[in-house]
């Protein structure tokens, strides 16, 4: 309530300062609905905020879309796909908001998503990783941002790959994101190397690892090579206890997201070395998108951005860029602006694709290391979501035709 | 598996169920002197492990400022039970029993937030414990010289505990009111200091329990829901009140776990099964078992005859239906006042059916003499079997709608069946061993349940798709069955029901089977909660397995509690005051959860018999008597 107040007060003392002829006066702000699990995952999206929050005022400094001023309703959905569903309602009928943005857990997302698909309203998930928003429960009123947990599982398989390991051990967070990062871990690796042998998995409840026993089921399991999907503070327990038990000593380990800051810096010296991760190496990126995205934040906010500043900030341009090319607000129209959609990042230039309403936003591939006491990526590269997505053919299978 | 990786995850186990035992242990101390439900448990447990955290940090990373800072955090986190004690607490002693848990729920949104506030989102990872950083090798695996510390600790502090409760005073005095609080109080002992006292050692238990997982867990938000359960599960395994059976038990489901781990995916007479994926639940499985073999728990014994009956209040009349009929044609005219606000129907749909939920757990927990911990589980099986009935048997959803809550029912028998045989709080866990295994077992079954996902496209046909037509339906199937249940605690079945709960022994003696009657109420219970369950599945459109969740489930005993416990209309006004007041502070505030817990905090103790109970003894003491 809050901030939405400041957004407005800005963008009208803007209006007040710009020649005083208020621009945007005639028909007020564009008001988009946003809502996330705020209280329930805050590593991950007080940042997130920050993201969005530095871009609505940089586009409204900017002249806004359709020469209105962006204000973004932003609520917390209580992080159960119920009280989503009634928030968004909130949303669209009291607020008015034009479409909606936003959520992080995927079941949250699935419930927003299809409720979009009901009220034929566009949603753009920003970043729930589910493989099913855009595919087997994908429709036409849902777009997605991040790159997806198959995309990012497909990223590192070209370095498993090359290591050629035989024996893989697999542990995963036991809910659909690490159940289906194993799953396309498994399918993508099989087909490359025919003579791969999973020898244990492990599903571990969410948040309540039991890690030492975890690491040690697996050092029992005597792999080549582990595959890990676990984050947070699972991520930081089973680190620590593998760790000491000497497990990850002359074994490769790839674990998906945990180059992403939200979980790569409270591992500081623990952090362990040599890992190849996804995730995002904000000091090291030198493209001029991103230069300017990382000075104007450390600017307004005196920290450094994490995953999440990216992914908000990168929603609100996907927001303004529908709204200009489709040049009005009906829903349809907005929809199929939506639709082939390109613009700009911090990350690069993206495109929401046609065949299956999926970004194109990639993500830093690379390993892990220590420099003084902190967790760093090294030996990184940028790999474009449009070469880590199947191919079209067995898109279209999976994808429903509506 | 070698002997060797046995005895290696033998001492995981060990070393996990060190300081499971210490929150377990306080717990339990607490509940047996106090009779509270300390909800707030592992929330004490979380600030343990920040504490320790923030003074390690301050001391340095040397071993006097490793044991240091453990021993800052049990007694700052001691301070702070007898703290939440003195200023909440102490004020509801005489409310209704149960009531308590309410505050301490409070007090665990309060913590939530503050602790946010103060140490950030980011979770903070501890240092090793200074000299103890290293392994050992035992049989060629490696043994973390810490793990092997807290596996000392532990029976340690079980020693210690054991001659604080069986050689001193404070004692002595500790287990005659664990036996008998009241004579206790007669007898002239300081109750309150009593109280005061136990509170300052279980809150501190839970730190020390807390802080000692520095080296082995990250300071995080997530901490205190996790622990809570297992410190529950614990508690009652090793039977309420006893100090070495929540040893024993801790240590139980520490090595069974150990062992899940350990074991894998196994194939049994082909089947494939995976072990490691039954540690979702498994503790509560253990929980179960034990108590449908031991009722009272491994070590504990039957609590001591009750002597409150004289306090028992009488329930109010039977509603009259011919002055809540206009309330209800009231509500359904506000579609009409308000026609474009289809979020209004929404909450108001919401309300109406957690109304329906609410008041179907109040006939347990009212006059049937059952608290359920587990009503969420007949909830989220009607809102799956009507989903699953209309996407995968393609059955219309009318039809659905009305199959769902018989579905549910049928579960409650089932469970039911089991429950009866129990009484108060292992009653209470042991509905909630249940639902927590149905909840797993959606959580898993991918194919037919969506697994974590749950299911979307759970739309109600077209003459339904106005929600103000969906809000009607919803109104009166909702009231036609808070109705029928009201009705029913009227009937001679209702009456037989409290005799029962007042008094079980007369009520057999003239010839009541107390046993059947309240297994019947519970499956009906089941199948009212079903009712609202199916009918929110449609309201939603999507259904995922938080329906049948320990969160669900005490929303549920929070409304009722909220409302008034010994009132009729009770569990309406709580389930809407917390439905409308969570949505609104949500939208209002950041830091809508500590708010939220504030506002519940002041609730409980301006009316400590339920906003209900409360407002009806007012209007009583205003009303001149007539």
């Amino acid at each position: 309530m809050l901030k939405r107040r400041q957004v407005v007060v800005a963008a009208t003392a803007l209006a007040a300062v710009s020649g005083g002829r208020a621009p945007f006066a005639q028909q007020g702000p564009i008001r988009i609905g946003e809502l996330n699990s705020y209280k329930n995952f805050p590593a991950f999206l007080e940042p997130y905020k920050k993201g969005w929050e530095l871009a609505v005022e940089e586009f409204n400094k900017a002249g806004g879309a359709l020469g209105r001023p962006i204000e973004i309703v932003s609520r917390d959905d209580g992080g159960t796909p119920a009280d989503a569903v009634r928030v968004a309602e909130e949303l669209l009928s009291r607020e008015r908001v034009a479409f909606l943005v936003g959520t992080f857990p995927s079941n949250v997302g699935l419930a927003v998503s299809d409720f979009a698909k009901q009220r034929k309203t566009l949603f753009i998930a920003a970043e729930p990783l589910s493989d099913k928003i855009v595919w087997d429960q994908g429709h036409r009123y849902t777009y997605r941002l991040r790159a997806s947990t198959y995309m990012q599982t497909a990223m590192l398989i070209p370095d498993a790959v090359k290591l050629k390991k035989k024996r893989w051990a697999i542990v995963f967070p036991n809910y659909e994101y690490g159940q289906s990062a194993t799953a396309a871990f498994k399918k993508l690796l099989k087909a490359q190397q025919a003579d791969v042998e999973f020898v244990t998995e492990q599903a571990t409840p969410l948040g309540r690892i039991e890690a030492g026993a975890v690491a040690q089921a697996i050092a029992d399991a005597k792999p080549d090579a582990i595959f890990s999907s676990l984050f947070g503070p699972d991520l930081a327990k089973f680190v620590r206890e593998g760790n000491s038990r000497e497990l990850f000593k002359g074994r490769e380990v790839f674990n998906l997201l945990a180059g992403e800051p939200e979980y790569l810096d409270p591992l500081k010296e623990e952090t362990p070395k040599g890992w190849y991760v996804t995730g995002y190496p904000w000091n090291e990126i030198k493209t001029p998108s991103h230069q300017k995205f990382l000075d104007a934040y450390q600017a307004k906010f005196k920290d450094y951005p994490r995953l999440g500043s990216v992914v908000g900030y990168a929603t609100i341009q996907s927001t303004v860029a529908a709204i200009r090319k489709a040049g009005s607000l009906d829903q349809e129209k907005l929809v199929d602006a939506m639709s082939g959609l390109t613009h700009d990042t911090p990350f690069g230039s993206i495109t929401y694709r046609a065949i299956d309403n999926q970004s194109t936003m990639g993500a830093y591939v690379g390993q892990i290391d220590v420099k003084d006491g902190k967790g760093v990526m090294v030996n990184w590269r940028y790999v474009d979501g449009k070469d880590a997505l199947p191919p079209d053919d067995e898109v279209r299978k999976m994808r429903p035709a509506n | 598996m070698s002997f060797a990786s046995i005895l290696a995850q033998l001492l995981n186990g060990l070393a996990g169920a060190s300081s499971l035992f210490m929150v377990a242990a306080g717990l339990s101390l607490i509940f047996g002197v106090t009779r509270v439900v300390n909800f707030a448990h592992g929330s004490l447990y979380m600030l343990g492990l920040y504490v320790a955290y923030s003074t390690v940090e301050f001391l340095g990373r040397t071993p006097l400022g490793f044991w240091g800072a453990i021993v800052v955090a049990t007694i700052v986190i001691g301070a702070l039970g007898a703290l939440i004690e003195i200023a909440i607490l102490r004020r509801i002693y005489r409310a209704p029993e149960l009531f308590q848990l309410l505050a301490t729920f409070a007090v665990v949104l309060v913590i939530k937030d503050v602790a946010l506030a103060i140490w950030g989102a980011e979770e903070l990872v501890g240092p090793r414990a200074p000299g103890l950083s290293r392994t050992v090798e035992i049989m060629g695996r490696r043994v973390p010289q810490y793990d092997l510390a807290l596996i000392v600790i532990a029976p340690l502090l079980l020693l210690g505990l054991w001659l604080a409760l069986t050689r001193t005073r404070w004692g002595a005095l500790v287990r005659a009111a664990t036996q008998d609080r009241e004579m206790v109080g007669a007898l002239g002992v300081d109750e309150r200091k009593l109280f005061t006292g136990v509170f300052f050692v279980g809150a501190a238990l839970a730190g020390l329990g807390g802080a000692l997982q520095l080296p082995r867990e990250p300071a995080n938000l997530g901490l205190d829901l996790a622990v809570i359960a297992d410190a529950f599960v614990v508690t009652v395994v090793g039977g309420l009140g006893s100090i070495p059976g929540a040893f024993i038990a801790a240590i139980l489901i520490g090595v069974v776990k150990a062992f899940c781990i350990a074991l894998g995916t196994q194939s049994v007479l082909g089947l494939e099964i995976s072990f490691s994926k039954l540690t979702l639940v498994v503790e509560f499985l253990v929980m179960a078992i034990v108590l449908v073999v031991r009722p009272y728990g491994l070590l504990g014994r039957p609590p001591a005859q009750q002597r409150a009956v004289g306090e028992i209040t009488t329930l109010p009349n039977m509603p009259d239906w011919r002055r809540w009929l206009p309330f209800v044609a009231l509500l359904a005219l506000i579609p009409f006042a308000a026609p474009d606000d289809r979020y209004l129907l929404v909450l108001l749909t919401d309300i109406a059916i957690l109304s329906l939920f609410a008041v179907s757990l109040h006939v347990l927990m009212g006059p049937s003499g059952m608290v359920s911990f587990g009503h969420a589980a007949y909830f989220g099986v009607a809102a799956y079997a009507a989903a699953i009935l209309m996407r995968k048997v393609q059955l219309p959803m009318e039809v659905a709608v009305a199959v769902a809550p018989f579905v549910a029912g049928a579960v409650a028998l089932v469970y039911g069946w089991f429950c009866v045989r129990l009484s108060g709080v292992y009653l209470a866990m042991l509905t909630l061993a249940f639902a927590q295994i149905t909840w797993s077992v959606i959580f898993q079954w991918d194919s037919l349940t969506g697994g974590s996902n749950g299911l979307t496209g759970v739309w109600p046909p077209a003459w339904l798709a106005d929600k103000r037509v969906y809000f009607w339906l919803t109104l009166v199937l909702c009231a036609l069955g808070i109705g029928l249940l009201w009705r029913m605690l009227f009937s001679p079945f209702g009456y037989a029901l409290r005799a029962g709960r007042d008094s079980p022994l007369r009520a057999e003696a003239i010839g009541i089977d107390v046993r059947r009657l309240q297994w019947f109420a519970f499956a009906l219970a089941g199948a009212f909660a079903g009712l609202g369950g199916a009918l929110f599945a449609f309201s939603k459109g999507s259904i995922s397995p938080e329906l049948a969740s320990i969160a669900q489930s005490t929303d549920a005993l929070v409304m009722v509690l909220l409302g008034g416990v010994e009132t009729i209309t009770g569990p309406i006004a709580g389930a809407a005051i917390f439905t409308w007041l969570k949505d609104e502070l949500a939208r209002r505030t950041e830091y809508w959860r500590s708010v939220f817990g504030l506002v519940i905090l002041a609730l409980v103790l301006l009316f400590p018999q339920g906003v209900v109970g409360g407002l009806a003894m007012l209007w009583r003491r205003v009303r001149p008597a007539s």
